[in-house]
């Protein structure tokens, strides 16, 4: 037997998490993500960490706040409306520089919406998570393999970077079953936390933690500083896939559960004669504008393919220069589009280039 | 090679862990699987379906649309699936609780009455496993040594009373004629 296990995509971050030394989880139940709570509740008595039941999602991202200012590695998840409630403190955590991972397992919005799988909190993940000039990392896996692994990985960002990093799934990566090996997980150097508010024993001045500022040139100064490490992630820590783009006239741009379903499109559009490939982004942000970029010189035309009505199209028009044409097809409100509907739009698309 | 199952049936027949099974297989087998359930308010005593997919090659869309291999254990679910079917699929139902006269000329039919097999033998609710024997029969997806060992592996020890019961329902699923 092999040393991979079965699981679904929530479980497989819980127990990734637990394995890359997370010790708090606070959380509130939502569907489609509830398995993450249950997990650790189950898990973390047995490795002495705690999984904590908030009263509510704002109350957890607090609770997160509290426990990343003390140096431990934590977690909360929840689910788009959940996710909305945890913007103030997000925004919080965000002043602070203190590092935490995120899960929004996205479903169908907005308001209460749907249980089922969407990609519509794009814009919220990438753009805003909260108020002020703010960035979190923001990872998009595909698989419950990469459920894991991106877990693992955000953790190793966090910290590095002191930010918060999210990884953005959705309800059917939340739910299905697939092989995992939590052997790949990420296994960098973390530097030490000399900032965490946990105890001074006397040998050191105290650490303050803290996001409220009464001279906005002081303000303006940690945001510049911010931003300065903002461009250091932007610079090393893209990550993307390219899927059959070398002789591809058709780029399809999806990420997430939708970029599975644009591969099964690519094939059969393929066995048709039309040369279309795949750019996935890993990282939403930041963003892989260079490969975008470089792929404008070479294909005709770019499908954004999403779950949502379009919230990434801007930034392939952005990252390709608007050199060639982006059009879109996507469903919303947690329809998940079938292959032949994306084929059928590839079909569109190689007959207008002809 | 990839086979697209679609499992369907309603909540409480054990249609979710009848995939598990089949995908838990897969994955000690080497292959590439996907196990994708529906979930949602339905799944409350109404309808459950589930997508497996086992493939030598890496597996795109998790979704069943069109199945080659259709197990409906219910008329609602095979009223719903059946005309999804790829042409030249198979449809493998319980014929206890599917009386249809819609049969397509086109894919393979396979009838077997699972639930009154094992009200007869004592295995109530079990017919899941019933249909999983006879599947490994009409398919030859897993050989059945294989598949009864992963499945009783995945037994826990505090249930070892329902080992026997398994394995028998397998059997006369297998040996169905």
């Amino acid at each position: 037997m092999s040393k991979k296990v079965l699981m679904k995509g929530n479980e497989a971050i819980a127990e990734a998490a637990i394995k890359s030394g997370c010790l708090h989880f606070f959380g509130y139940p939502i569907t489609p993500q509830t398995e993450i709570s249950e997990y650790m509740a189950k898990r973390m008595p047995k490795v002495g960490g705690l999984c904590l039941q908030a009263e509510s999602e704002i109350s957890a991202i607090n609770m997160i706040m509290g426990a990343a200012a003390s140096g431990s590695r934590c977690l909360t998840s929840s689910s788009s409306p959940g996710i909305s409630l945890k913007s103030e403190g997000i925004s919080y955590i965000v002043g602070c520089d203190l590092p935490c991972v995120i899960v929004n397992v996205q479903r169908g919005g907005p308001g209460l919406g749907s249980i089922q799988p969407s990609q519509q909190d794009y814009y919220q993940a990438t753009k805003a998570n909260g108020h002020g000039d703010e960035h979190v990392i923001v990872l998009a896996p595909n698989s419950v393999q990469e459920m894991a692994q991106l877990t693992s990985e955000a953790f190793d960002l966090a910290d590095i970077y002191r930010m918060p990093a999210m990884i953005l799934a959705d309800g059917s990566l939340g739910q299905m079953m697939e092989p995992v090996d939590f052997e790949l997980g990420s296994k960098r150097e973390i530097p030490e936390k000399t900032w965490a508010t946990n105890g001074t024993y006397g040998k050191r001045k105290k650490n303050i933690i803290n996001s409220l500022y009464m001279d906005p040139n002081e303000l303006e100064k940690s945001v510049l500083a911010r931003f300065e490490r903002y461009a250091e992630v932007t610079d090393k820590e893209v990550k993307y896939e390219e899927y059959k783009c070398d002789d591809a006239d058709i780029v399809i741009v999806a990420y997430g559960i939708t970029s599975r379903i644009a591969k099964t499109a690519i094939s059969a559009a393929r066995a048709k004669g039309i040369k279309v490939g795949l750019l996935r982004p890993i990282t939403l942000w930041p963003y892989p504008k260079k490969p975008l970029r470089a792929l404008a010189d070479t294909a005709k035309h770019f499908l954004v393919v999403e779950m949502n009505m379009g919230q990434m199209v801007d930034d392939v028009k952005v990252a390709t220069e608007c050199k060639k044409p982006v059009s879109f097809f996507g469903r919303t409100g947690g329809v998940i589009p079938a292959p032949a509907e994306i084929l059928a739009e590839i079909e569109k698309i190689a007959g207008g280039l002809n | 090679m990839t086979t697209n199952i679609l499992l369907a049936g309603f909540g409480g027949q054990g249609i979710l862990f009848a995939g598990k099974q089949l995908a838990k297989t897969a994955m000690y087998s080497d292959l590439q699987v996907s196990w994708l359930p529906s979930y949602g308010p339905e799944m409350r005593g109404g309808a459950a379906n589930c997508s497996v997919i086992i493939s030598d090659e890496e597996i795109g869309s998790p979704l069943v649309v069109t199945p080659d291999l259709l197990i409906a254990m219910n008329l609602p679910s095979y009223d719903k699936f059946a005309p999804n079917v790829v042409p030249g699929g198979t449809i493998i139902y319980d014929s206890t609780l599917v009386s249809t006269d819609r049969v397509r000329d086109d894919v393979k039919a396979c009838p077997i009455p699972a639930t009154g097999i094992a009200s007869e033998n004592g295995l109530d609710g079990m017919a899941n496993v019933i249909i999983l024997g006879y599947l490994l029969k009409i398919t030859g997806l897993f050989e059945y040594d294989k598949f009864l060992e992963y499945m009783i592996a995945s037994i826990p020890p505090t249930k070892a009373a329902l080992i026997e019961k398994n394995t028998k329902a397998l059997s006369l699923g297998y040996n169905f004629a």
